[in-house]
């Protein structure tokens, strides 16, 4: 049997739970084993029926009166119990901050490895393993030892496909906790107030990087966002520089972005911004040095200096709108 | 207050990068080298604890000598002492670095330990959780904002939608994220400050390594090639067409 750990916000299932069961299917298949789920957390019953739909044979709620909001420890602890109890093959969970939090966790307690972010699964004595490095410009092919194998599996890597099980059941496990395993936890949540749509769930992004040289110089790109009812973000030299709150950033140490159309102004195209935005399904250049690498990563390009063409793009759009 | 800050030498990359011959490592011929980002953020928060509660920092890193060069950074930025734990230069799983770490740090004691959320190149988000573990310490991973008063620390993670809002009771571990902090620059008389003082010297022995690396390989290239549909302002109308065609607007 292989464990697969779902995650949810108070009965919101995560896409990246879904994808996961997709890679475990095919993974247990050969292995001639089936895909269980442990549910933890506020309203994570409500998740059961939806995870027969994707081939999830039993449900373990792992109950505690203290489950709530997210407390790593504790709930690290109860996976390994339920771990002790069900003896699972393979544990895995999505390869998001918590998902990669917890597996970490659950590895240090059991004193295995874990790896974090795998993209390909090869079973065996051994398991193989490919996984992502440098935030996915590269990946390396390792083994893992130890059972049960422990790893995350890295966000849209797979489309998640629904699958239903021929067979479902759902078991409370109840894990013996102490006080002591709250000490780590969620005591308060602070909502954002920041209106409009948000970087990750937007379909148009206009980036700015070192191009845009000052915080004003981010004005037209609002502008611009704002009339393709998108947001703005930033390559790491424009939130380093302060011109961008660092919740803006986009790449490796900051936001993943998926949009269908991604503009990108004055961005060179490091590979640290890049990798934020693998989701993408388009890409538009603007940028004045034609030798810059974001070039030969771009669907679109425009050479030129930005601070020219936004302006007469937001110009151009108007008018179109306005026909 | 007694901080520590874990930190790891990785390829500064830039743009893109070549592997070696054997495929286990990046080629770093032509390459400076860096503090990971995350981990730049955790030496500014250790110094900037220290600045606010006195007590001392120290910087800690697992490498070949060559990673002293990124310990002068910290030292040169104010953190006071160093310590290198020398190996050959290869790879350890974050299992074999997180038990070298507790071995070196377990007569020491530390209020606060700090870790980057995950490194540049190796990407394990765990090497923080391990030490933690070991050393029976609460760990807060992906923090953003970190207060200390008194036995009670509150650090603040960035989530979907919001915020979500710890307390741990101290000494604690915490993995810090970009954000957190704008890293200083070190100044000159830090550079030459950091130059008279001294790094602590440990040659651990690896453990049993159990995530054994084959070797590294480039995801497959995008194919296709840009299409450049002007220069300068002239081109606004024909990215508005592209837009069109696109369908982001009408």
């Amino acid at each position: 049997m292989i464990l697969a750990v779902m995650e949810h916000d108070r009965g919101k299932i995560v896409d990246a739970s879904l994808e996961l069961l997709t890679l475990l299917r095919s993974l247990a298949q050969p292995m001639n084993a089936t895909v269980n789920a442990a549910l933890m957390g506020k309203d994570a019953e409500t998740i059961a029926p939806l995870l027969m739909e994707h081939g999830v044979t039993k449900v373990y709620l792992v109950q505690n009166e203290r489950f709530v909001d997210y407390a790593p420890e504790a709930w690290a602890k109860g996976l390994v119990h339920l771990i002790g109890a069900v003896r699972p093959k393979a544990v895995a969970a999505a390869g998001t901050d918590r998902g990669n939090e917890l597996m970490a966790r659950v590895g240090a307690n059991l004193g295995l490895a874990m790896a974090a972010n795998c993209t390909e699964l090869r079973p065996g004595e051994r398991l193989g393993v490919t996984r992502l490095r440098w935030g996915g410009s590269l990946l390396e092919e390792a083994e893992l030892i130890g059972e049960p194998k422990l790893f995350t599996v890295a966000p849209h890597v797979v489309a998640w496909e629904a699958s239903p099980a021929r067979e479902f059941s759902i078991k409370e496990f109840h894990p013996s906790l102490e006080e002591k395993d709250f000490r780590v936890r969620v005591v308060k949540r602070i909502e954002s107030e920041k209106a409009g749509v948000s970087l990750p769930d937007a379909k148009v992004v206009v980036g700015g990087g070192r191009g845009v040289g000052s915080a004003e110089g981010f004005q037209r790109l609002e502008e611009l966002a704002r009339l393709l009812g998108g947001a703005v973000g930033g390559s790491r030299a424009a939130t380093n520089n302060n011109w961008r709150p660092h919740s803006d950033q986009i790449g490796q140490t900051g936001v993943q972005i998926a949009p269908d159309l991604y503009i990108a102004c004055g961005i060179s195209g490091a590979i640290q911004h890049m990798v934020g935005c693998k989701g993408t399904k388009r890409i538009l250049a603007i940028n004045k040095d034609p030798e810059a690498p974001i070039f030969s990563r771009a669907d679109y390009g425009v050479i030129g200096d930005l601070h020219e063409i936004v302006p007469a793009l937001i110009d151009e759009i108007k008018k179109a709108k306005a026909r | 207050m007694n901080v520590l800050v874990c930190i790891k030498r990785v390829p500064d990359t830039g743009a893109r990068f070549e592997l070696t011959a054997d495929a286990q490592e990046i080629d770093t011929r032509n390459m400076e080298y860096a503090i990971s980002p995350h981990e730049e953020c955790a030496v500014e928060e250790a110094i900037r604890l220290v600045e606010k509660h006195g007590g001392s920092a120290t910087v800690l890193t697992l490498g070949s000598e060559a990673a002293s060069e990124q310990i002068r950074e910290a030292l040169a930025k104010g953190v006071e002492r160093g310590v290198l734990l020398e190996t050959d230069g290869k790879e350890w799983d974050a299992g074999a670095t997180a038990q070298a770490i507790v071995e070196a740090i377990r007569a020491t004691p530390f209020d606060v330990i700090l870790f980057g959320n995950e490194c540049a190149d190796a990407g394990n988000y765990q090497v923080g959780v391990r030490v933690a573990q070991q050393l029976g310490l609460p760990c807060v991973t992906g923090i953003k904002a970190l207060e200390i008063n008194g036995g009670m620390a509150q650090a603040k993670c960035e989530v979907a939608g919001g915020w979500e809002v710890y307390e741990v009771p101290m000494p604690a571990v915490f993995t810090v994220k970009e954000g957190i902090n704008t890293p200083r620059h070190p100044s000159l008389r830090g550079i030459m400050a950091a130059k008279k003082k001294e790094i602590g010297r440990v040659k651990p022995t690896q453990p049993n390594v159990q995530l054994l690396k084959k070797r590294l390989k480039k995801p497959p290239e995008r194919s296709g090639k840009v299409e450049i549909l002007g220069q300068g302002k002239e081109a606004a109308s024909a990215i508005v067409a592209k837009l069109k065609e696109l369908g982001v607007i009408q």
